[in-house]
């Protein structure tokens, strides 16, 4: 009987796992707008669902610098596919932060595997930075709660089995765990957005679904804010990381095509004009890169300040991915405009993330904060 | 320095114009958000090693400074014992 090594959870194996399963296929999901069902077996048998949960419930146990790593390494190839593992990720972390030993053993072992996938249900129609402003409601009912309201942009509500849902309760905002099958819910997709395409968006109805006492996750009161900043945090970790991996697959594209494009005789990337735009990708993904991971080893050791780290990890990222997706696209010239090459993917793709986890203002907003705070070295 | 001190330190750093004592309610100063309140969370758990189960996660606890030192010492004494 042979014995398999379980392998090493880390940048170089979910690298070799995007080139061979995601980066080849990316454009045509994008332009399908659906991840197919093998890919998401796939990425399951690889055991990159939620490989920081603790290793007692199924998980690898990996630490947060690596799971940036590995978030970045599937930016790379897809950001649809990275949503879905960012809203994946952030149920799963709030299940191991919030979560009663009950819940964690109902929810864990299949968040894990992937065998059950999670989303995120805070946005709704006329409610997206101001989360204050949610008018989905859960009261008190039978010993448990009833659910009323609409969700919308929820990535992976298409296909995902577990929403995170906030709600108003009876006193402040509190998060249920909702399965997608609860009578009461319906789904209805979400087609043809400018970027993340293939991420399987939805608009979601809860009509007086009921649900038990179990489905209270985390504090309800003072705290239970809490629950929203700290899924918020994970999200915007990962999709800082994903922002880092845009940029990277922008040098990528943009050092392969100037090195085979000729204008009057002379290679794109011999071109000065050319090499500003590369020069600045390459020292901004850095930049970027470096954030991330300190936010990351921050996250590792337990450190308050990762909060803001990781906010400024997201903005510096995110804006920098925008900017540099759209030199891409010019870099490329009319190419960049077809869909035979990634680029026009990347630059909608990258829009989004200055939209999605705390908008590029209200990062500038909470980050202006830092300002006042008395420095530290 | 002792529990409060520690926490009291943490928080004024945070907000370096605010003068607090260690029963004045944090609350009452209107600056305290969720933000805030999930890294003083974090900050005592990683401070003082210990973990702060879901049921103490309630705002009496929070208000003040002693109140702060009250959980914290009480879940250290339950982790001696
Ligand atoms: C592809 C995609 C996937 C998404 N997935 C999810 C998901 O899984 N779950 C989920 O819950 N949501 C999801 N969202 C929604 C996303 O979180 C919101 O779009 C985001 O929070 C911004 O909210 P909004 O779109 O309502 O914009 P608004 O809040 O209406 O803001 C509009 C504009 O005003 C700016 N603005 C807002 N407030 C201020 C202010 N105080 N000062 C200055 N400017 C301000 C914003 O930055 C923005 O530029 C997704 C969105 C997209 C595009």
């Amino acid at each position: 009987m042979t014995q398999q090594l379980a392998p090493t959870l880390d940048r170089a194996y979910a690298r070799s796992f995007v080139d061979s399963e995601i980066r080849p296929e990316a454009d045509a999901w994008d332009r399908a707008g659906a991840i197919p069902e093998e890919l998401l077996d796939r990425i399951a048998d690889a055991g990159l669902w939620a490989p920081f949960l603790p290793v007692e419930i199924g998980g690898s146990g990996i630490g947060m610098v690596t799971l940036g790593e590995i978030h970045e390494e599937v930016g790379r190839g897809c950001s649809s596919v990275r949503s879905l593992l960012t809203v994946h990720t952030m149920l799963s972390w709030a299940l191991q932060r919030f979560g009663t030993a009950a819940q964690i053993q109902q929810w864990g072992p299949a968040l894990a595997t992937g065998r059950t996938l999670g989303a995120f249900c805070l946005s709704e129609p006329g409610a997206g930075s101001d989360t204050a402003a949610i008018t989905t409601t859960a009261v008190p009912h039978k010993g448990g709660w009833l659910l009323n309201g609409l969700k919308k942009w929820t990535t992976n509500g298409q296909r995902a089995d577990l929403f995170l849902v906030f709600a108003k309760g009876p006193a402040s905002t509190i998060a249920l765990l909702v399965p997608s099958t609860a009578p009461g819910v319906l789904v209805n997709p979400i087609d043809d957005m400018l970027g993340t395409r293939s991420s399987m968006l939805a608009e979601i109805a809860f009509s007086d679904v009921e649900l038990g006492p179990e489905a209270l996750l985390g504090p309800s009161g003072f705290a239970s804010g809490m629950v929203l900043t700290g899924t918020l945090d994970l999200g915007r970790y990962s999709v800082a990381a994903g922002s880092v991996g845009i940029i990277q697959a922008c040098i990528d594209a943009c050092s392969a095509y100037a090195a085979e494009r000729r204008v009057g005789g002379t290679a794109l990337r011999d071109l000065p004009l050319i090499q500003a735009k590369l020069s600045d990708m390459v020292t901004d993904v850095r930049a970027a890169r470096l954030l991330l991971a300190e936010a990351g080893r921050l996250k590792d050791r337990g450190d308050a300040a990762t909060i803001m780290a990781t906010w400024i990890a997201k903005y510096f990222a995110s804006t920098a991915a925008a900017r540099h997706a759209s030199e891409a696209v010019q870099v490329h010239g009319a190419n960049g405009c077809s869909p035979e090459f990634p680029v026009g993917r990347f630059y909608r793709d990258a829009k989004v993330m200055e939209i999605i986890e705390g908008s590029t203002e209200i990062q500038r907003m909470t980050i202006a904060a830092e300002a006042y705070r008395k420095w530290e070295p | 320095m002792d529990t409060t001190a520690r926490i009291l330190a943490f928080i004024t750093n945070r907000f370096p114009q605010a003068e607090i004592t260690d029963t004045e309610d944090i609350f009452s100063l209107g600056y305290i958000n969720s933000l805030f309140a999930m890294e003083l969370v974090m900050h005592i758990e990683k401070e003082f090693t210990v973990t702060i189960p879901n049921d103490e996660l309630r705002i009496d606890n929070f208000r003040t400074a002693k109140a702060m030192t009250e959980l914290v010492d009480g879940l250290r004494s339950a982790v001696v014992r």
